[in-house]
């Protein structure tokens, strides 16, 4: 270990946080404090456009937007989209399989797409495949209950984990909770 | 080109194999020291909680990875699933240099008189292997206090009335409590239990040449970045390594032990950092592979000799897969107790880790570290909403005003809990893998449910405006506590090694790890591991130096 870079990067931090609060670091400075760099992507790695819209509408129900930015500003689904194609890649079969299912189901039942229904009929479709009431083929054997605690869990880690994969967009949730980031020791900085 | 001949080859660079290197290559012997890992560093992963080694969805920072790992789990009903190492069936424990010791929490529990004589203290317990250990909390005495010095121990002895008797105190003073640490101080004395710094192997001060810790609270499960957590990896293998003696082979699989046609253990083999198969004789063998890959290294050793593996003629090894079941209780509040002064686990009771009325042994009770972000999001009260909007307004108003009193329950050894080979499945190098079975003894469950209870209560005392219990103790056990699958005994057929850590029917096996225990204590087990590498490590190089070559 360096510790040379390490006690820079340490008085960086510092110099970062005194200066102009840690509120108003910089996207870009928070990630050179991560030691790892994110590039604009173009395009998505592993859902379709259709799918984006879809799985935005999903992730904005398991965390809702308030005061604070939901699941689709969030990133969330731009950290799925990522893991798809990495760690996650023993899920896509699941994802192809649930998204197209799910948009079966709201086809068949509401002549609708998921993310065009009200706010209350979406929540009321996730709960019905949370606990197993969905009509269809797709549905059975588990998958139901199986893939929509593969959704919440994973949209949850999109929000609430480490921004290097993807999700959690400029620190939002950690920012809602009132921790800073980098921590810094004793109390927080934000004062929430 | 074939490696040189050594005294000593140890397989591990974990708790255990870090602390028999330096005892070993200290007293002059050459030393192979082999890890299936590398060193890793805390930049590689930094404090990304989904990829750590307590939160794995991403998979486990310090290894072993998803890419060439599996192992088999047998379901309740009989049928197996191959699962991904980063998995929590998988049981995994770091695969780095230093091992778990990189990335643990830190406690540094000894374990008490009782822990050593459990049979004796409890009896027989209908349908587990409760044994006592042949050697005593006594025995082990002065290789605890050597671990504490050694590898470094921050704590107050004095406080714990419940605390086995000691020679020395700790190197270091106890750490702070941090915020919910002294709320539940007053809560505890209040109910008349005995509250005290929990022993951490962290640097309270600057201890070692190295620096004192700065109270991160992402601290279990990830590296540390000032390099405060004392390990193996940064006390007794670089001493190991020092000597000119000890020669660390990282990224190498050690496959089986060679044994020769007079059916002595001449070596390992094992797959260099290219993959390449390689032989490496010696003297002696030291195991210390985790309590789930050490009985795999020797049920995949076979031969005439041993025809179901070294050290298995009785059917043990493998055998009393033993872990911690962790009970305890939340506790909501209604006004702010975290004051991000980690890593949160600051505080603890005795009071329970024996003489329960209607229980076999206990548990300590300590306040849980740091429920990071991601992880707290499934920590709710029964039935509450798992998603939505009022799963998010929990996370704002709770996170910073929630706390978790926790323990390990000492488990029953069961026999048919347990790690066997699998007959067909194997990983990247073509090694059968770990096949395992098998639930805890039902006592465990009762065992949880009281150490809950007071876990409880202790937190309704001190003010919680809502609690409730999370209880343990169900299905099959494991995890980074890991052990018993190696027995020591005295009785080769209801034992694997003898009180040195020597494998019955072998003069020069040995094994020095979690696979020993008889019994897990109902303490985090570190430095009873560090304990028993100084106590078969001083064994091996004090005959070593008397000239006994183990023929």
């Amino acid at each position: 270990m360096d510790d040379g870079n390490r006690l820079s990067r340490r008085d960086f931090v510092k110099i970062a946080t005194l200066s102009a609060g840690a509120l108003s670091l910089t996207v870009g400075s928070l990630s050179f404090i991560e030691g790892c760099t994110t590039t604009p992507k173009t395009g998505t790695l592993f859902f379709s456009e259709n799918e984006i819209k879809l799985m935005e509408a999903i992730a904005e129900q398991i965390i809702p937007t308030d005061e604070w930015p939901g699941g689709r500003n969030a990133g969330v689904v731009n950290f799925l989209d990522e893991q798809l194609v990495g760690p996650y890649r023993r899920f896509q079969q699941d994802y192809r399989k649930g998204l197209e299912a799910l948009e079966k189901t709201c086809e068949n039942k509401f002549h609708s797409k998921f993310e065009k229904l009200s706010w209350d009929s979406q929540t009321a479709v996730l709960q019905d495949m949370e606990a197993s009431r969905l009509n269809g083929e797709a549905w059975k054997n588990g998958f139901s209950k199986y893939y929509f605690e593969l959704l919440r869990s994973h949209c949850m880690q999109g929000f609430y984990g480490s921004p290097r994969h993807g999700g959690n967009k400029d620190y939002i949730s950690y920012k809602m909770i009132g921790i800073d980031q980098p921590p810094i020791v004793g109390e927080n900085r934000y004062g929430i | 080109m074939s490696n040189k001949h050594v005294n000593a080859v140890i397989v591990g660079a974990g708790a255990g194999g870090g602390v028999v290197a330096k005892e070993l290559s200290e007293a002059g012997m050459s030393v192979v020291l082999f890890e299936r890992g590398d060193w890793v560093s805390f930049d590689a992963h930094d404090i990304d909680e989904l990829l750590s080694q307590r939160t794995t969805v991403l998979g486990n920072a310090f290894g072993p990875d998803n890419e060439r790992y599996r192992r088999v789990v047998v379901n309740e009903d009989g049928s197996t699933k191959v699962v991904l190492a980063s998995e929590n069936d998988y049981n995994n424990v770091a695969a780095c240099v230093g091992s778990g010791t990189v990335s643990y929490g830190a406690m540094a529990w000894r374990f008490m008189r009782e822990d050593f004589k459990m049979k004796t203290t409890y009896g027989h317990v209908e349908g587990s292997t409760l044994e006592d250990w042949p050697i005593s909390y006594d025995d082990l005495e002065h290789c605890y206090e050597k671990a504490e010095w050694e590898i470094g121990v921050a704590g107050d002895a004095a406080q714990n009335p419940f605390a086995a008797p000691r020679k020395k105190p700790y190197p270091m003073p106890p750490f702070s409590y941090n915020k919910e640490a002294k709320i539940l101080e007053s809560s505890m004395k209040r109910l008349g239990l005995h509250p005290f710094p929990i022993p951490m192997l962290r640097n309270s001060i600057p201890f070692n040449g190295r620096a004192a810790c700065v109270r991160r609270r992402s601290c279990c499960g990830f590296a540390c970045p000032i390099n405060a957590k004392c390990g193996t990896h940064n006390t007794v293998i670089p001493a190991a390594l020092s000597t000119g003696n000890c020669e660390l082979r990282t990224n190498c699989i050690v496959s089986k032990l060679i044994i020769n046609d007079k059916g002595r253990i001449t070596g390992v083999s094992y797959f260099d950092k290219d993959n390449n198969s390689q032989e490496q004789t010696a003297d002696i063998i030291v195991i210390c592979a985790s309590a789930t890959e050490t009985p795999r290294l020797m049920l995949n050793s076979k031969s005439k000799f041993f025809p179901t593996g070294v050290g298995n003629r009785y059917d043990w090894v493998g055998r009393n897969f033993q872990g911690h079941a962790y009970t305890g209780a939340f506790g909501l509040f209604e006004y702010d107790i975290f004051d991000d002064i980690g890593p949160g686990a600051t505080i603890a009771i005795s009071d329970f880790s024996h003489h329960n009325r209607g229980i076999i042994g206990g548990g300590i009770l300590a306040n849980e570290f740091t429920r990071l972000p991601y992880f707290f999001t499934n920590i709710r009260p029964p039935g509450s909403p798992t998603w939505g909007k009022s799963h998010k307004e929990f996370q704002k108003k709770y996170f910073k005003r929630n706390t978790q009193v926790v323990g390990p329950i000492q488990e029953m050894p069961f026999f048919d809990s347990r790690v066997q080979v699998d007959p067909s499945v194997k990983d990247f190098w073509g090694i059968p893998v770990i096949r395992l079975s098998g639930h805890r003894h039902p006592k465990d469950v009762e065992g949880c449910e009281f150490l809950s209870s007071k876990a409880e209560l202790i937190l309704k005392e001190a003010g919680a405006s809502f609690t409730w219990q999370s209880i343990g103790g169900k299905g099959l056990s494991g995890g980074q506590h890991q052990s018993g699958t190696c027995r020591m005994g005295n009785d080769p057929q209801t034992s694997v090694v003898d009180k040195f850590g020597r494998v019955h029917d072998t003069s020069n096996v040995f094994v020095a790890d979690a696979s020993l225990h008889v019994t897990n204590g109902g303490f985090n087990p570190a430095l009873t591991i560090m304990a028993l590498g100084y106590w078969v490590g001083d064994y091996i190089a004090s005959e070593w130096q008397k000239g006994n070559r183990f023929v």
